[in-house]
């Protein structure tokens, strides 16, 4: 009987003290550690925890405070598991904020049941629905990626540009797909192009000749393919190829991945697509940062992810404490002008700023810069496969 | 002319020769599943597990014979690694036999606890599938794809629409066809078929005329593991090789069965391309076939897709509840076994 007791008396002293920082201050990385998107995780991770040691170690953080991550698993897919992952980081652990969490129907789990409900911020560096736009947050959510309905408008315009007027859609049966889909299709519609067919496809299946079939009997000569690489993209790009059905295919970020190219890069030649990011001077600054910590700093949000921490800091540094309910104003404040422009590894110059009153416009490895619904603009590059690889042609 | 002679390639591209290969290896299922049914008297649902073990064989097998070097190409290696997928298949089936199912025959229980038996058996192979190649897609396809591609085809008809045959497809067929020869004339040549058959009809005369009922389950497991292991080596080989999907193959594997009227071989081959044809004739969009048949004005607007493909698995769940309501014997009933 005793014991119970012990161990609750002694874990909310743990919290209450935590959250209070004394010389520790912890925050939740919530991500997908395990589940479909698994390969990415663990770099995403280390780049956000690669910010949080850099604030750390200048010992100007908040007096002194040294921040320690605590990672839990969002699974990616699985509200349920996404949910009471960010409850304990909470309730048991005591976090100031949570970075995460990463897919975009667990992040809108995570926000609408635990992080807006007891007030503790939430940055996500990967959520890219443009249903989260819209969510009831007051305020609580932030993203460092831009949203899809920035992607789709972009891709419209590619593809627009390149004289295409008719084309089929499929996208993979999720928030992700559906979302990205219709602000593709809208955009198109309204630049004066025409969607012939929309289809979803279920991932994880062995054949998609019969989604294939019916894509192709629409009569458009395009295809735009919204799914994921190792998953069902990868298996509705072989089916056409198989069947002859089309040659062109336009891509969106979860589609541009070598494994596809390897494969199938000499028989799509011409394809194009759209992912994030820039070639900027800051990115290739953060990738070098990346490689020395050992992680490979070239692959998807580990620059998202690094920023997402990296504001969070900034924020409490500018708050002045590691209290929930003081940092979310800070946020904008530190991410947009008017202020000293901060770099990825410039984090010691940005707490001195910060601590001597000063103002900062963090712009770090992916040009943050939030718009009023808090999430990133966006940069996206343009890519085309040459020769059996991705080509970057020019950054929008 | 020209449009029917696209019309009938289109057609054939995206229907025909996908509904053939398909079919192959639904019939090769049913025939597994119609076989255990009629001779050992219960519906077995690890039979789609069982053919992922065999798959899973196959799998190993050829990446060891690839590594060793043995390649028949142009073919595929998987062909050469399916004998050994197959006697693999065989032993792990005579080991669950004498393990669990042998147990229940000799206190001879109910078909429905045999049942209820083979979706433990089915949860057990589904996990040591998983444990032994995990649960990814896995590729093991090797040597040419094509048969006929359809950018050749186009070039060498000079028609607008392509047709391409993967030599997976071909194989398939081929391999589907001896394997369905083979097991006629086992059942209806051999000395042991006959057997089975006998104790099929009637297990106590069987017995009376001295048939050693062990035996003939035996090579019962044995036929029903080689086809499975056929079936989904040949599956894995044409489309791709995932331990789930197997599971999600059970239901049209038993639509193909029923349909055809389980216990019936001749039926589960016919159950097999009933099935296929309707879930891809049924989601095929016939928008582009119909314009180039009809005078353009009449060319239609829609897609002309009777079911979206979202509602595959639903087709052969809705042949199942329709031929049970309708026709519970199958479309082939009275010639059994």
């Amino acid at each position: 009987m005793r014991k119970p007791l012990l161990t609750t008396a002694v874990l909310y002293a743990l919290a209450t003290s935590a959250a209070q920082a004394g010389d520790t201050v912890k925050v939740g990385i919530v991500f997908g550690f395990t589940g479909p998107i698994e390969s990415l995780t663990p770099d995403m991770a280390a780049a956000a925890e690669l910010a949080f040691k850099e604030a750390s170690d200048t010992g100007l953080f908040l007096d002194g405070t040294t921040i320690e991550p605590i990672r839990a698993d969002s699974s990616c897919v699985d509200a349920a598991v996404a949910t009471a992952a960010a409850e304990r980081l909470i309730t048991a652990d005591g976090v100031a904020a949570i970075i995460g969490a990463d897919c975009s129907g667990v992040t809108t789990a995570v926000a609408n049941n635990v992080a807006v409900p007891k007030g503790v911020l939430l940055i996500s560096p990967s959520a890219t629905s443009p249903a989260l736009s819209d969510i009831t947050d007051n305020g609580l959510f932030f993203r460092t990626a831009p949203s899809d309905a920035r992607q789709g408008q972009v891709l419209a315009e590619i593809v627009k540009e390149r004289g295409i007027d008719t084309i089929a859609i499929t996208y993979t049966n999720n928030d992700y797909g559906r979302g990205l889909s219709d602000s593709f299709s809208s955009a198109f519609e309204a630049l004066g192009g025409s969607v012939v067919m929309t289809a979803s496809h279920e991932d994880g299946r062995a054949d998609y000749s019969a989604e294939v079939g019916a894509l192709s009997a629409s009569g458009a000569e395009h295809l735009a393919v919204f799914g994921y690489v190792d998953q069902g993209g990868k298996g509705i790009i072989e089916a056409s190829i198989d069947a002859g059905a089309f040659d062109t295919f336009i891509l969106a970020d979860g589609m541009i991945g070598e494994s596809l190219t390897e494969a199938f890069g000499a028989d799509m030649p011409g394809s194009f697509g759209t992912l994030p990011g820039s070639d900027s001077p800051a990115r290739a600054t953060f990738e070098e940062m990346a490689k020395a910590a050992g992680i490979i700093g070239s692959g998807p949000y580990r620059g998202e992810s690094y920023d997402a921490a990296a504001l969070l800091v900034l924020a409490m540094q500018k708050a002045g404490s590691a209290e929930r309910s003081a940092i979310q104003p800070a946020v904008m404040d530190v991410a947009n002008a008017p202020g000293e422009k901060i770099f990825p590894g410039e984090l010691e110059k940005a707490l001195t700023i910060i601590a001597e009153g000063g103002d900062v416009d963090y712009v770090g490895a992916t040009d943050v810069e939030f718009t009023e619904v808090g999430e990133a603009a966006g940069a996206y590059k343009e890519v085309e496969v040459k020769d059996g690889a991705f080509a970057t042609l020019s950054v929008r | 002319m020209d449009g029917f002679l696209n019309a009938t390639v289109l057609l054939s591209n995206f229907v025909l020769v996908p509904g053939l290969a398909y079919g192959a290896q639904l019939a090769l299922g049913a025939l597994g599943v119609t076989l255990v049914y009629r001779v050992l008297r219960f519906a077995n649902l690890s039979h789609g597990d069982l053919m992922a073990f065999g798959a899973m064989l196959g799998v190993l097998s050829t990446w060891a014979l690839q590594a060793a070097g043995v390649s028949i190409a142009p073919l595929p290696t998987a062909l050469l690694a399916l004998p050994l997928a197959i006697l693999g298949t065989a032993l792990m089936s005579l080991f669950i036999e004498t393990a669990v199912y042998r147990h229940h025959r000799l206190r001879r229980s109910a078909p429905a606890i045999f049942m209820i038996v083979s979706v433990g058996v089915m949860f057990m192979l589904n996990g040591l599938v998983r444990v032994v190649i995990g649960p990814d897609d896995q590729r093991f396809a090797d040597g040419a794809r094509f048969i006929v591609r359809a950018r050749d085809f186009e070039a060498m008809t000079g028609l607008s629409e392509g047709l391409s045959i993967r030599v997976s497809q071909g194989i398939t067929f081929a391999v589907a066809m001896a394997a369905v020869a083979a097991l006629f004339y086992f059942l209806n040549r051999s000395r042991a078929g006959k057997a089975m058959r006998a104790y099929a009809d009637n297990e106590d005369l069987a017995l009376l005329s001295g048939i050693d009922p062990d035996r003939v389950v035996r090579h019962t497991w044995i036929i029903a593991a080689a086809l499975a292991a056929i079936a989904g080596t040949l599956y894995g080989l044409d489309k791709s090789f995932k331990p789930f999907t197997y599971f999600q193959l059970l239901l049209p594997v038993f639509a193909a069965a029923i349909v055809g009227g389980i216990g019936n071989p001749v039926g589960a081959i016919v159950g097999g391309f009933v099935v296929s044809f309707s879930e891809i004739g049924l989601t095929y969009a016939y928008k582009k076939f119909l314009t180039y048949l009809v005078p353009p004005a009449w060319a239609p607007e829609g897609l002309m897709q009777l079911i979206a493909t979202d509602y595959k698995f639903a087709i052969s769940f809705a042949i199942l509840v329709i031929v049970l309501l309708i026709r519970p014997t199958g479309i082939l009933p009275g010639r059994v076994l």
